[in-house]
């Protein structure tokens, strides 16, 4: 039976209480992205400032509300994305879903309660760094859906500036 | 404190309840949602599988007869348990949100049309929101809003304007959210005196109050076995016999037929004529046993010991919180149920929930199938802790001081 402090852990409670990137940006040249958890009513609004001749993120803000583990996750992720290469952040995504045990080769929201053995695969030589804090969300398979919302709105808000259709 | 029921005796009906989670003792406050089972209806529905079970209404053999009579005598239960002026009024349907879905596609689709008027509540439940925004948008039909007042009530100020030209008026008995109980009487009364018909979305009452559908006066009312005590996939419709009987049918195969020929179809009659399939035989039979049981506790002393208890829970909530705490429904207990939303400042439900848990304390977290409630309020999510028959002071102090580590944990 895992514990509250797999899931609560102090990193996490510290950007739950001091969340960073908290705000809004000028839309445009920013581009305004919307995440909903509709189970419990989770909501993540990403504004996004991609320079367009650089590639690279330039500045992000995120507003909105929700429990600790979707607002840490959120506070988090502005941490790790801001000043990177687009093709970085994406990299990122893909290493954080991987830690949430979502495998690209699955079904689009399917969660594989695996021990995450093939976990180094996905992550693909990406550092997660502080991120790997939220692993402990695994062992508490409701709480994904929390943790992934703001990474998912990360997703929608790098293919709007792409100008490809948002995937959700 | 006066006892109303014998809650230690009644624990021990129920087997869920001897287990234990984490090494804690279950303290289970999430009846509101679906309520735990008894011996009596888990012995009730293990002994038709295992003794009578047959298919109903068809074979001639003993055991088919058993099992129809079973099934039947069930029926009269639970149309005695409502006050039904007759046993086929009663027509058994998946859940509440199936009843309520089967008047509108069958009563509502025949009646309505473009620019009609449904009046409903804002502390609805999606079970009685959606269907009708499903209608609206089909149909071109107009649904008002009954508001809520600052103390958690319906503000009926305007009802009279609200009802004008009004052909239904779709309402609560009691909201699952802020545990208001509404009392249906004056608002059947206002809506027929205004020509129109009265549905009652009374899946949290049945299980809790006294229910007297002919002293209601409503048209339609819709209840769940599974908050009742009883098994999940059965609840009924109630509606007045004339209503039902005009109704088109709602689903068609077999069971509901008088008749089938090449060119066309006689439909059965009533209640049979709004059942189409094989029942849920085993769990109509597990809903009369539910019915039994809250009958022999009296429901008028279910009603004594949720109203004591929600009284208690509350003051406990306010001594130990205060300001911390702020608690989403009426504080008077005798227009309120068992179900008690609260929020404490700074803290998302959830984790109060999460961590609750750890007590072995489970409550809900979220917007409980009421966003529009949750909008009107202004709160994405509340926790919400509610009472039953099996619940005593001891589960309610659980619940304070499950929460107290939580607001510790969380404390910035």
């Amino acid at each position: 039976m895992p514990g509250l402090e797999d899931l609560y852990r102090e990193i996490i409670l510290d950007h739950y209480r001091s969340p960073r990137n908290r705000g809004e940006l000028p839309v445009p040249p920013a581009t305004k992205s919307e995440g909903f958890n509709p189970l419990c009513g989770d909501e993540v609004i990403l504004f996004l400032d991609v320079d367009p001749t650089s590639n690279v993120v330039r500045d992000l803000k995120i507003e909105g509300q929700g429990c600790s583990i979707s607002q840490a996750s959120s506070s988090m992720m502005s941490a790790a994305v801001k000043g990177k290469p687009v093709a970085e952040a994406r990299a990122l995504i893909r290493a954080f879903k991987a830690l949430m045990s979502i495998h690209e080769s699955k079904l689009d929201g399917e969660v594989d309660p695996s021990d995450g053995s093939d976990l180094s695969a996905d992550l693909d030589g990406v550092r997660l760094g502080d991120l790997e804090a939220l692993q402990g969300v695994v062992k508490f398979p409701v709480r994904i859906k929390c943790a992934t919302l703001a990474w998912n709105t990360l997703q929608q808000g790098l293919d709007e500036f792409a100008g490809e259709p948002a995937v959700n | 404190m006066t006892r109303a029921l014998d809650v230690e005796r009644i624990k021990a009906d129920f087997p869920i309840l001897q287990h234990k989670v984490n090494g804690k003792q279950l303290v289970y406050l999430d009846s509101a949602s679906s309520s735990q089972k008894p011996n009596a209806v888990l012995d009730a529905m293990d002994n038709c599988y295992r003794n009578y079970f047959a298919n109903v209404h068809r074979g001639v053999y003993a055991i088919a007869e058993e099992s129809t009579a079973a099934f039947e005598a069930a029926r009269a239960k639970v149309a005695r348990f409502v006050n039904a002026n007759a046993t086929r009024e009663i027509v058994f349907v998946r859940n509440a949100t199936e009843a309520i879905n089967l008047v509108a596609y069958s009563w509502a689709r025949a009646n309505l049309g473009a620019g009609d008027v449904i009046v409903l509540t804002q502390m609805e439940h999606h079970a009685n929101v959606v269907p009708w925004h499903i209608l609206a948008a089909e149909r071109g039909v107009e649904l008002r809003w009954i508001p809520l007042t600052r103390d958690f009530r319906l503000d009926l100020t305007d009802l009279d304007r609200l009802l004008d030209g009004a052909k239904l008026l779709a309402v609560s008995s009691m909201s699952n959210v802020l545990g208001t109980i509404n009392d249906i009487r004056p608002l059947a009364d206002a809506a027929h005196a205004a020509g129109a018909h009265v549905l009652v979305d009374a899946c949290q009452s049945v299980p809790h109050l006294p229910c007297d559908v002919q002293a209601w006066n409503a048209d339609f009312i819709a209840f769940s076995s599974h908050k009742m005590l009883g098994p999940t996939g059965i609840g009924a419709l109630w509606a007045r016999a004339e209503l039902l009987e005009a109704m088109p049918p709602f689903l068609g195969g077999g069971e509901m037929i008088r008749d089938v020929r090449l060119d066309g179809f006689t439909p059965n009659e009533l209640p049979w004529k709004f059942e189409a399939g094989t029942p849920p035989i085993v769990e109509a039979i597990g809903f009369g046993a539910a019915v039994d049981y809250l009958d022999a506790l009296g429901i008028e002393a279910v009603r004594a010991h949720e109203r004591a208890l929600a009284g208690y829970a509350l003051t406990a909530l306010d001594e130990r919180f205060g300001d911390n705490l702020t608690i989403y429904g009426p504080r008077d207990v005798d227009t309120r149920g068992g179900a008690i939303s609260f929020l404490f400042e700074g803290i998302h439900a959830h984790d109060i929930s999460q961590v609750v848990d750890e007590e072995a304390v489970c409550v809900r977290a979220g917007h409980h199938c009421a966003k529009p409630l949750m909008r009107v309020l202004g709160v994405p999510a509340t926790t919400r802790a509610s009472f039953y028959v099996y619940n005593d002071e001891a589960d309610a102090d659980a619940l304070v001081d499950a929460l107290a580590k939580a607001e510790k944990f969380f404390a910035v």
